[in-house]
């Protein structure tokens, strides 16, 4: 009964001024609205150019480095004293991982791992007329590589199954196939660096988004690279694995390269630049979200301390016709919360509209071919925080004041004016 | 016809300080009592006291020395909550100024004590704030919001605001004091029928010596005492 008629006391507060009712709701909106956009926007630029290289790169690559022996024969025969060597070059090794097989097989019954895919890295000459173009082809397989580093979103022109579908295909580089003027459907010729000649189908465009690349990368699926190297079957120079957790990977790297008996680099070693700008940026990202809420929160306090600071009289009246400090405390606790609930609910949905125009606007550019308009992080997250944010500060600041004003004796507002 | 009157409210030894800005004795050990159907009026010079006085017996100040009982229970050292309920269910006040709520009607201003008390259902309590207006004659105004009526209704409505849960005691601080002469009559003709006909105990603080000589008591204070009762 009691509980009734606070409601109804709070409801008609809340109509009899509903313009300021409405201004404070439009506040609590307002900055909710603000804080689920630009940090939506903010996260999702962020999630662009970490995709840039995250989606694109292993997170662990096992592959047979190029180096000179770490065991000079004079270390085994004199291993107590500081041997000095000078001009040691590498000794002519292959280049292939050895039991790739095995070792891919062995990899993919790892808990940690989301997937695991082959590659074969092979130095060419794309013939142009009488012009050699320096030039690397990937061998892949096109299945694992499209589910792993979603190799179809940066084919351009063509599908990525042709590779596999179509025997001596290729997908060039859109930088190459503008070199070579040619056309979808063309058959061009490659030269490997031992001198082999194969005469290779066209058969899509690949636009990763980086020109030097572009200018230079050409994929085929791997068995038509193992025939263009003149090689086994079983011939792998790499393999990508792509982890559940990409935190992981440093200490995965090691253990595989201690396991294998190969090299291992991990992801945040081979791009550590790019670690370091995405960790700047999700500082500033967190920095600005930090902002916004404080920013938004002092906003909303404000407003509704006013708001109450406003209603003093009416808090003295009413307490001195019989109503308790707690019941003044609960009115204005749910008139609070009402504006926080109502101005909160309002500012997800019109910081989802406003993320939504964002993610129309067109956003177009040469060197992010599957990107078509501005990018937006949808987290949950960000809402639920937003919502929850609304409706604790709008508690707080109907709480403070309203408290304050309950426990104090009716005659100090009324003796006061 | 001798009534026995049994006593409604007695204060003993009721002391005040106000502190700021340095602390000064504004009442100095108040002892009186007042009985059932009593109409009394405090009258003294401005800054006596009498209103500081009546904001204590009302319970709407609880800073003083000195006991207060109220229909024989005692009122110091009582919670917060428990005073509410006291000046809800027992004590009936009129402001000097109307002090209704301009958020709600007339006909909810005068329902929101009787609604808080909860003694009754919610259709009971208009039922009976409708009669206290009849009584106080501005039925008509029940649907009107405060702003909209006159001075003297709005004192109106806020004495039947104050009758609205049977109150032990009725108290007001210079009720007429905002009023003209027109109006201050019509209140006190008011406060007189509810003394005469309904044995409504009435404590009126009032510097109009005028209304004064016509209620039944007269306590009579100055500089924190009283001097005359």
């Amino acid at each position: 009964m009691n509980l009734k008629l606070i409601v109804q006391v709070s409801i008609s507060l809340l109509l009899a001024r509903w313009k300021q009712t409405l201004i404070a709701a439009v506040g609590v909106t307002f900055s909710i609205a603000m804080f689920v956009t630009l940090l939506g926007f903010m996260n999702g630029l962020n999630d662009l150019l970490d995709g840039l290289i995250m989606n694109r790169t292993a997170h662990i690559r096992l592959y047979h480095d190029i180096n000179v022996s770490k065991n000079q024969p004079i270390d085994l025969m004199m291993p107590h004293t500081a041997n000095f060597v000078n001009s040691i070059k590498p000794k002519n090794q292959r280049l292939e991982l050895y039991n790739s097989a095995q070792i891919m097989h062995a990899i993919k019954q790892d808990e940690r791992v989301l997937g695991v895919a082959p590659k074969i890295n092979a130095q060419v000459f794309y013939n142009v007329g009488t012009i050699d173009l320096t030039g690397v082809i990937n061998g892949i397989d096109p299945d694992e590589e499209n589910r792993l580093f979603m190799f179809s979103d940066y084919v351009t022109r063509g599908n990525y199954l042709d590779l596999k579908n179509i025997p001596n295909s290729i997908i060039l580089g859109k930088g190459v196939a503008d070199k070579m003027a040619a056309n979808i459907g063309d058959v061009v010729q490659v030269t490997t660096s031992k001198g082999e000649r194969l005469q290779l189908k066209v058969v899509g465009y690949f636009q990763s988004g980086l020109q030097d690349l572009d200018k230079v990368q050409s994929y085929c699926s791997i068995s038509t690279t193992q025939k263009l190297l003149g090689v086994s079957n079983n011939y792998i120079t790499d393999v990508q694995v792509k982890l559940k957790d990409i935190l992981q990977a440093p200490a995965m790297a090691k253990e595989y390269q201690r396991y294998y008996e190969t090299d291992a680099i991990d992801i945040q070693q081979a791009n550590s630049q790019f670690e370091t700008g995405s960790s700047v940026r999700s500082i500033i990202s967190y920095a600005v979200g930090v902002t916004l809420l404080i920013v938004a929160g002092f906003g909303i306090y404000n407003i509704l301390n006013m708001m109450i600071y406003e209603k003093m009289d009416s808090i003295a009246i009413m307490k001195a016709i019989g109503f308790s400090g707690k019941d003044v405390n609960l009115i204005f606790i749910f008139i609070a919360l009402s504006i926080g609930i109502f101005g909160g609910i309002l500012g997800l949905l019109v910081g989802f509209g406003m993320s939504n125009i964002i993610d129309n606007i067109p956003f177009n550019t040469e060197s992010l071919p599957t990107i078509k308009t501005y990018p937006i992080n949808y987290n949950p997250a960000f809402y639920i925080i937003g919502g929850i944010f609304s409706i604790v500060t709008t508690y707080f600041a109907g709480y403070f004041p309203s408290r304050k004003a309950s426990k104090i004796d009716p005659v100090i507002i009324i003796r006061g004016k | 016809m001798a009534h026995i009157h049994k006593e409604v409210l007695r204060a003993t030894n009721i002391t005040k300080y106000f502190h700021d800005p340095m602390t000064v004795k504004v009442l100095d050990n108040i002892n009186f009592s007042l009985n059932q159907s009593e109409f009394v009026s405090v009258i003294g010079k401005s800054g006596c006291g009498k209103s500081t006085l009546l904001y204590i017996l009302s319970t709407m100040d609880t800073d003083y020395e000195g006991e207060l009982f109220i229909d024989n229970v005692a009122m110091t050292n009582k919670s917060e909550k428990e005073l509410a309920r006291v000046r809800n269910e027992k004590i009936g006040f009129v402001f000097q100024f109307h002090y209704l709520l301009n958020e709600f009607n007339v006909l909810k201003n005068v329902m929101l004590p009787g609604l808080k008390l909860g003694k009754y259902s919610e259709s009971e309590v208009e039922h009976r704030a409708y009669e206290k207006l009849k009584v106080l004659g501005i039925s008509n105004e029940a649907l009107k919001m405060p702003n909209q009526l006159s001075g003297g209704q709005k004192q109106r409505v806020a004495i039947a605001r104050a009758l609205i849960n049977d109150p032990l005691l009725i108290m007001g601080d210079e009720p007429t004091g905002n009023l003209d002469k027109k109006n201050s009559e019509i209140v006190f003709k008011t406060f007189e029928e509810l003394a005469q006909e309904f044995d409504q105990t009435l404590l009126i603080v009032t510097h109009d010596n005028e209304f004064a000589n016509k209620t039944s008591r007269i306590i009579e204070m100055q500089d924190g005492k009283i001097i005359n009762q």
